[in-house]
């Protein structure tokens, strides 16, 4: 008896531990390769569009101009849908950790959690069938009373399908994405800070002002902005619900148009330049969200040590 | 002893005087129900006013009293929950108008003879236009689109899983939270946010590369739906395998038990449960998606039984395109009907999906044991 009989009798377990090792690995990196592919190869297909003579792009005056209105139009539908969103979503949030009875917390949690359920070209064809229809008398209302403001400068669109229709429907799409990172946050207040305050006999409101949300924000903070992603790059409820046009002021007339509907509606059809043009344009998408997206995720790994919010 | 120094007048102690009585939120919510209905009376009833004015007068009234009688930082407390109940009431109003709606608008569609069974090939606006005008039962179906729904969500799932549980064990098993496995972690997290449409772009610029311009195939959209399946199924396949317990892994490793062996016959079958519920709402979260098969598949009419040839339908493209582009123009009805009737199936398909993943975590969850 040697030492040697100490090793393992067989060679085919060692050689399973590699491989498995390594296959593990090579998922991984995979990952890495497929995010950095998505740059690389738009940014190939995107070449063409982007060197091309200006008169040779869509609209006959470049990419940059093709793209800017464009761009403006995705940030707006994005704003409208955060301004909506992020108030709801903190006081459901709220609800559902501080108010609900225990016992519901979880299935009213589930409740909006199926609001996340259901697929974005559904929601588009609510907009589009329902919402749109519904709401358009009170943009007659707007435009007759508040018509004043550049937002709100009339005539209103008789059929309802402006930006303010898909802002609102992208709102409750990024609904759930917030309130369901907040309420996990809010879930994370260590009881001590709340039940000191409630020993000093605040209120239950001036407890949550006092020690939830301060300890909350910047988990708020990047659910808001990881709902501004997702309100940025959402295409089916913008292209079934928007009637697009060019780049208007007014919030309540049709015009306006996102990268993403842009893509989706032309893409089918596009050939040649016309293929490069959008593939630039989602480009521009993706930077703006990646962009978005690692600022929210920033902030969420700086304050991982005492949120825990991931 | 017949009668009592102190007669009984009030309840109220000194104790609880600057309060309201415990029916005050009842009794507010009854007269503002009430007022609200008699006030819309006067000017025309409709459910969704009678619903907000009764719950503005509900609030003003209660702060109001509350104010009165039990001063400002109550009557604060009170505005406060006003308004968080009042948040997660409008937020469950979408919620059940698009149930409702797709309920109404989706039955007639799918209750249509063949509604199921039937393809879009051959129906031209000609059959859209008898059915509109004279009453002919419409005809078409989803038949097509369900099965290319079914073959590329399929080849996503072949295509994603491995790659996310791989990456997951990695990040578990041998990241030792190194420089790479926080790499993967990071990009893993940015890469959940990627637009759909970038995703679908990013598949229809590879193939294009790689195999010619204007490839559009059901491979290529399930090259997409991976790109956004993958970061799905990492994440939670890594959340259920740190939960398993370290005991289970070293008392493998002390019988003699290699690593690759440990974990494909101790940790991965404790965490099977939870993989496969994560596994399930990631096809859940999937099979909805519209913009990035619009940009890889195309839409076809017709029967494809070849994911890697010729375009090919799905549910979402469907009603996408029924909606945009009706096959008859002038009488877009039959095409309303049928893009309601897919997203009915869609929207009981994702369900469906969700509910499987969360019996499963229930059912096949590990033992306890005690």
């Amino acid at each position: 008896m040697t030492a040697t009989s100490l090793r393992s009798p067989q060679g085919a377990g060692r050689a399973g531990d590699k491989i498995f090792s390594g296959a593990a690995l090579a998922a991984g990196c995979l990952i890495l390769a497929v995010l950095f592919g998505v740059a690389l190869f738009l940014v190939v297909q995107a070449i063409p569009a982007l060197t091309a003579p200006a008169d040779k792009v869509q609209g006959g005056a470049g990419f940059f101009p093709y793209i800017w209105p464009i761009v403006i139009g995705t940030l707006i539908a994005a704003i409208i849908a955060l301004v909506i969103a992020t108030p709801i979503a903190i006081g459901v949030a709220l609800f559902i950790s501080h108010y609900a009875p225990r016992q519901l917390a979880a299935g009213l949690g589930y409740l909006v959690d199926l609001l996340a359920a259901i697929p974005s070209v559904v929601y588009g064809a609510w907009g589009a069938a329902f919402l749109a229809r519904e709401i358009s008398p009170a943009y007659n209302w707007l435009a007759g009373n508040l018509g004043w403001l550049p937002i709100f400068q009339g005539p209103a669109s008789a059929t309802g399908k402006t930006i303010l229709t898909a802002g609102i429907v992208l709102s409750v799409m990024v609904l759930p994405i917030i309130t369901s990172l907040s309420r996990e946050i809010f879930l994370q207040t260590p009881k001590l800070h709340e039940e000191a305050a409630l020993a000093l006999g605040a209120t239950r409101w001036e407890m949550i002002r006092m020690a939830v949300l301060p300890f909350g924000r910047p988990g708020i903070i990047s659910a808001i902005m990881l709902g501004l992603g997702r309100a940025l790059g959402e295409t089916m409820a913008v292209a079934l619900v928007l009637s697009s046009g060019v780049l208007t002021a007014s919030l309540i007339q049709s015009g306006n148009q996102t990268i993403a509907a842009e893509i989706a509606l032309n893409f089918p059809e596009a050939s040649g330049l016309k293929v490069s043009t959008l593939i630039a344009a989602g480009l521009v998408l993706f930077v703006i969200t990646l962009g978005v997206n690692m600022i929210a995720r920033w902030i969420i790994t700086r304050h991982k040590e005492f949120s825990g919010a991931n | 002893m017949t009668s009592t120094l102190t007669p009984v007048r009030s309840k109220r102690s000194a104790l609880t005087r600057g309060q309201l009585p415990k029916y005050a939120p009842y009794a507010v919510l009854a007269a503002a129900l009430i007022i609200g209905a008699a006030v819309l009376a006067l000017i025309g009833f409709n459910a969704l006013g009678w619903g907000v004015l009764s719950a503005l007068l509900f609030a003003a009234g209660l702060v109001g009293w509350s104010a009165a009688v039990e001063g400002s930082r109550k009557a604060k407390d009170r505005l406060a929950t006003c308004l968080v109940l009042g948040a997660f009431l409008v937020a469950l109003l979408p919620l059940i108008s698009v149930i409702w709606t797709v309920l109404v608008n989706g039955v007639p569609g799918l209750v249509t003879p063949g509604f199921l069974s039937s393809s879009m090939n051959g129906v031209t606006g000609v059959y859209d236009n008898k059915a509109a005008e004279d009453g002919a039962p419409v005809v078409g179906g989803i038949y097509h689109a369900l099965l290319g729904t079914v073959q590329i969500t399929l080849l996503a799932t072949v295509i994603s899983v491995p790659v996310g549980l791989l990456t997951a064990i990695y990040l578990v098993e041998y990241g030792n939270d190194g420089r790479l496995a926080r790499a993967i972690t990071f990009f893993v997290d940015v890469m959940t946010g990627i637009p759909s449409i970038v995703a679908g772009l990013f598949a229809a610029a590879f193939f294009f590369a790689v195999v010619g311009p204007g490839t559009k195939t059901g491979a290529v959209a399930a090259v997409a739906l991976s790109v956004l399946m993958i970061p799905v199924v990492v994440r939670s396949s890594e959340e259920m395998l740190k939960i398993v317990p370290n005991e289970l892994r070293e008392a493998a490793y002390a019988l003699g038990v290699r690593k690759w062996r440990t974990i494909l016959k101790v940790v991965i079958p404790t965490a099977i449960s939870g993989i496969a519920s994560g596994v399930t709402l990631a096809i859940a979260r999937v099979i909805g998606e519209t913009a990035p098969i619009l940009v890889t598949a195309g839409f076809a009419t017709s029967i494809n039984n070849n994911v890697f040839g010729g375009w090919m339908a799905s549910l979402p493209t469907f009603i996408y395109t029924q909606i945009l582009n009706p096959t008859s123009p002038s009488n877009p009805g039959p095409s309303s009907q049928r893009a309601w009737g897919a997203a009915l199936v869609l929207i009981i398909l994702v369900m469906i999906l969700n509910l499987g993943a969360r019996l499963i975590a229930r059912i096949f969850a590990p033992k306890t044991g005690r």
